[in-house]
């Protein structure tokens, strides 16, 4: 019940604009994939080109192995969960979730049959003859995905469908999606703008920019080792300090900053002499004025954000700089208005060509 | 009521109030209950009225009842105006989905303003157009001829004509309530009946048209009221073997003197139309207020 889903050099034109470029990456049968993007960067116009909603006007799209080119969504092994989920209104939620059964002639008992059974694995039984409109947004949520595994999918498609629910109903949704996921060994490709969404869920993630494929790799990858600098800023909080290259040594690049060397691991392409940036995770900054580089900022506020804080401090340059103070550690953290210095390990930091 | 004093003061208000009253009581509500009147009873001569004779009852709708060459001519007009609903519904079900679901918005105007035009002209003319293009020696017979569909000019006028009339007359009056319907419905719901393998009749049936019953019983009711109470196209593109109701109504009128059996006649088209509505809304379970949008 998993197939995978190729897709090769796909690019999109609508008219003179470009929404998706040349864009390449395998799911594998059974995984958990994510594309994450701001709105606009083509991610849902790629999963309605593998939906078949789109024809690509360049490249390839295989699932299982098949060249989809020419087949309607009818007729391929995808299933797609709506951003508006899509409920049929007029229909009672069992006939809702046996329409696609419906739609293949099966007899009515046998779809009755079926949808009793979806229901109990969404958890919601009992609930087959209410009306979709007389179901909270969490109920609604789990008929559109029993209605997309009613015809037994190879893959589903969910277009942000967490993003009309509030957080914490957001939060075990997302859970459940998982869990389901992987109860039922389904290929999910699933399109969201949320970072946090994206990183929880997925075995791995695909961020785009612009129609352009940034990079793909699993959650703790692309965190910890963005590859371009679209990905470190877009993927998590970060600190971007510009500088240009004077020496890479065994995987450590030195930049010459505005605030004196700094250094990190240096970035795929990197070379001396460019103009690079190095990145730097509000956690990974440390209170204290030692180490190879550190940075002085004056505070300028702090946000209390629960499990921790961020102080907001001005580098003398005038530009921000943030770090993170774990709520624990609150009762040692800088006073507004004072200076204070961060240090970072290297291993902690990573340096990126601009461009 | 209280928002009409209030904006416009008392005096205003008063005035705004009394000319709908003069409007609805003389225009509206006294020619029906004159025709009650009338159709209740006997037409007499000018010196009887009030007289002994003067009594209400039945005898007219009675006459209509046991005139069987009437009777015919009203159920038949009955049927044929269903008719006329019902393929000025299949006529226009097409186009309203197309502009709704499927054109781009400059489609959308263009073809609204075209569809449009025509009905800036009067009716009577409308209806004389079709009389030109299917005369006997028309262009419609021209065309059919060149083409060797047919062998010899056919005679449209008749049944076929009055059909074709009154389709082409009351297509925005169809066209316009589904196309509003349509428009309503999120195409994703179309994407995820077509995703999940229904076929173009299914995504219609269980999707579509569901969502559109209420545009379509309230195109169906104004085209089914219209077609009964057409007076022009039957006349001009009809034959003496496809005479309506409203013909027959005329007559007793304008050439047979007799007013009390026309509003009798009259009367009961009325009442047969009221029904035919209400059971029309009663069966799409649509109210009359979604009607009145």
């Amino acid at each position: 019940m998993s197939q995978s889903v190729e897709l090769h050099h796909i690019g999109m034109a609508f008219g003179q604009t470009r929404a998706v470029s040349d864009v390449s990456f395998t799911v594998g049968g059974g995984e958990f994939f994510s594309i994450l993007g701001p709105s606009g960067c083509g991610k849902t116009t790629i999963l309605r080109m593998t939906a078949g909603f789109l024809e690509p006007t360049e490249g390839t799209i295989l699932i299982g192995g098949r060249d989809m080119r020419g087949l309607g969504p009818d007729q391929r092994p995808t299933a797609m969960i709506f951003q508006s989920l899509a409920l049929f209104p007029l229909m009672p939620v069992w006939e809702n979730i046996a329409f696609g059964l419906e739609a293949r002639g099966v007899a009515k008992r046998t779809r009755k049959a079926k949808a009793e059974e979806l229901l109990k694995l969404v958890a919601l039984e009992g609930l087959g003859n209410r009306m979709p409109g007389e179901l909270s947004g969490g109920q609604r949520q789990r008929v559109a995905i029993a209605r997309a595994l009613a015809v037994e999918p190879q893959v589903l498609l969910l277009d942000e469908p967490l993003s009309a629910l509030d957080l914490k109903l957001r939060q075990r949704m997302r859970a459940e999606l998982r869990a389901l996921q992987k109860r039922t060994g389904v290929t999910f490709i699933y399109i969201t703008h949320d970072q946090s969404e994206a990183l929880a869920m997925s075995d791995r993630v695909a961020v785009m920019s612009a129609g352009v494929l940034q990079q793909v790799g699993a959650p703790r990858e692309l965190y910890d080792n963005p590859a371009t600098p679209f990905v470190a800023r877009f993927v998590g909080e970060t600190n971007a300090i510009p500088g240009k290259v004077t020496a890479i040594d065994d995987g450590i690049a030195t930049i010459e900053s505005a605030y004196g060397p700094l250094r990190g691991r240096a970035g795929n392409g990197l070379s001396v002499s460019m103009a690079a940036k190095l990145y730097v995770r509000p956690e990974a900054l440390e209170q204290r004025p030692d180490g190879d580089g550190y940075l002085r900022a004056a505070i300028e506020r702090i946000d209390f954000e629960g499990a921790f804080a961020l102080a907001h401090g001005r580098l003398p340059d005038g530009s921000m700089l943030i770090a993170s103070i774990p709520s624990t550690e609150l009762a040692g953290a800088p006073s507004i208005g004072a200076p204070a210095d961060f240090s970072f390990r290297p291993a902690n930091a990573v340096v990126l060509s601009d461009g | 009521m209280a928002e009409l004093y209030r904006r416009f003061g008392s005096g205003l208000g008063t005035l705004f109030l009394a000319l709908v009253a003069v409007w609805l009581a003389g225009m509206v509500l006294a020619p029906n209950l004159m025709m009650i009147d009338y159709a209740f009873r006997p037409n007499l001569l000018p010196a009887e009225i009030g007289g002994p004779r003067d009594v209400y009852s039945l005898d007219n709708i009675l006459y209509l009842a046991n005139e069987s060459v009437h009777r015919t001519i009203f159920f038949k007009t009955v049927w044929a105006s269903a008719l006329v609903a019902f393929l000025t519904l299949v006529v226009c079900y097409p186009p309203a989905y197309w502009l709704a679901q499927r054109a781009t918005p400059n489609h959308t105007a263009v073809v609204l303003l075209a569809l449009t035009i025509p009905f800036w002209i009067n009716e009577v003319l409308r209806t004389l157009a079709w009389y030109i293009l299917l005369a006997f020696r028309g262009p419609l017979n021209a065309v059919l001829l060149a083409l060797g569909i047919i062998d010899q000019p056919m005679r449209w006028y008749g049944d076929a004509g009055v059909l074709a009339g009154m389709v082409y007359a009351y297509i925005l009056f169809m066209l316009f309530p589904i196309y509003n319907a349509i428009e309503s419905l999120d195409r994703s719901q179309i994407e995820a009946a077509r995703d999940l393998g229904a076929s173009i009749w299914r995504t219609h049936w269980r999707v579509v048209i569901p969502h559109a019953k209420a545009g379509i019983a309230t195109g169906c009711v104004f085209t089914f009221m219209l077609a009964a109470g057409s007076y022009v196209a039957p006349a001009l593109l009809g034959a003496p073997g496809s005479r309506w109701f409203t013909e027959i109504i005329y007559n007793w009128f304008f050439e047979g003197g007799d007013w009390n059996r026309g509003a009798a006649y009259a009367l009961v088209l009325l009442v047969l139309c009221l029904t035919v509505v209400l059971v029309t809304l009663r069966i799409a379970r649509v109210n009359l207020t979604d009607v009145a949008k």
